[in-house]
C-alpha cells in the first residue's frame, strides 16, 4: 500500500485556518467531503466521532504530528488527507508539544486489515525525521503531493 | 550484572488487531516497568518494535491471528511480560 492510494490530494490543506483541534478536524473532514470522499451530510457525525476518539486518547503521538482516525459507516472507501499548521495546534499530544502536521484517516467499518496497513505506511513515514521536516516545510498542496510521491517511490 | 530476560509467545486475538488504541495501551503498561520491552511479530511480514514506542508498535500492523513474542529484559522482566501478555489475552478490552 502507498500513501497516494488513500490520501486524497484535492483534500490536502497546506495552511489550516483553525488553531483549535476540533476546528481543524472539521476543516479536514469538510475538505474530504468536498473532494467527494464522503457524503457532505456526514461531516458532522464524522467530526464528532473523531473528537470522541481524541478524547479517549490523543492521536498526537509526539514529534509535532497527529494522526486522528476513525472507522465510520458513512465512509465507503478508506480516505485520508493532510493538514499543516504553521502556528501549531494543541492536540494534548503525548509529549505535550504542539502539532504542526496532521494526517487524518477515515476508514470504513469492518476492514481492520486495510486500516492497519494504512496506519503502517503513515507511521513508517512519520517516523522518519526527513519526512516530518519536509512535511512541515511544504507550504503548498503541490509540495505536499510531491513529498508523498517521493515517499511512495522510496523504500 | 546479568539481568533476567523473560519472553512469552502470544497471538493477537482481538478482531481489530494491534491498532492505535491497543498499541498505546500496551506502551502505557510497558512504561510502568523498568525492563526494556521488545515485541516481535512473526508470520509473513515479520517485524520488531520497542514496546515503549507507540509509533513502532503501530507500524507492526499486527492483525488478528498474528503470532507475536513479548520480550522483557531487566529486574522486573517477569512481571512485565505477565502483565503485557494479559493485555493481549483480554483482547485489550475490546468486544465480547
Amino acid at each position: 500500500m502507498k500513501l497516494k492510494d488513500f490520501i486524497v490530494a484535492d483534500a490536502i490543506i497546506p495552511e489550516l485556518q483553525g488553531s483549535e483541534r476540533d476546528d481543524v478536524l472539521r476543516e479536514l473532514v469538510t475538505a474530504l467531503a468536498l473532494a467527494g470522499a464522503l457524503p457532505r451530510e456526514s461531516v458532522d457525525e464524522v467530526v464528532a466521532a473523531l473528537i470522541k476518539r481524541e478524547q479517549n486518547g490523543s492521536t498526537g503521538f509526539g514529534k509535532g504530528v497527529a494522526v486522528p482516525h476513525v472507522k465510520h459507516a458513512a465512509v465507503k472507501k478508506m480516505s485520508g488527507t493532510i493538514g499543516r499548521s504553521t502556528g501549531g495546534i494543541d492536540f494534548a499530544a503525548l509529549d505535550h508539544q504542539p502539532v504542526y502536521s496532521i494526517v487524518l484517516l477515515l476508514s470504513p467499518e469492518a476492514q481492520p486489515q486495510q486500516h492497519l496497513q494504512a496506519m503502517n505506511i503513515v507511521f513508517s513515514n512519520l517516523q522518519k525525521d526527513m519526512f516530518r521536516r519536509f512535511l512541515r516545510q511544504s507550504a503548498t498542496k503541490q509540495a505536499i503531493v510531491e513529498l508523498l510521491d517521493e515517499a511512495d517511490a522510496g523504500k | 550484572m546479568l539481568m533476567p530476560t523473560t519472553s512469552k509467545d502470544i497471538v493477537v486475538s482481538n478482531k481489530l488487531g494491534l491498532h492505535a488504541r491497543p498499541a498505546m495501551q500496551f506502551v502505557d503498561v510497558a512504561n510502568q516497568f523498568k525492563s526494556d520491552i521488545k515485541v516481535l511479530k512473526f508470520g509473513e511480514e515479520p517485524g520488531e518494535a520497542d514496546g515503549k514506542s507507540v509509533m513502532q508498535m503501530i507500524i507492526l500492523a499486527a492483525t488478528e491471528g498474528t503470532p507475536m513474542r513479548i520480550e522483557a529484559d531487566g529486574e522486573d522482566a517477569d512481571q512485565a511480560v505477565a502483565k503485557l501478555a494479559e493485555l493481549f489475552q483480554s483482547k485489550f478490552g475490546e468486544e465480547d
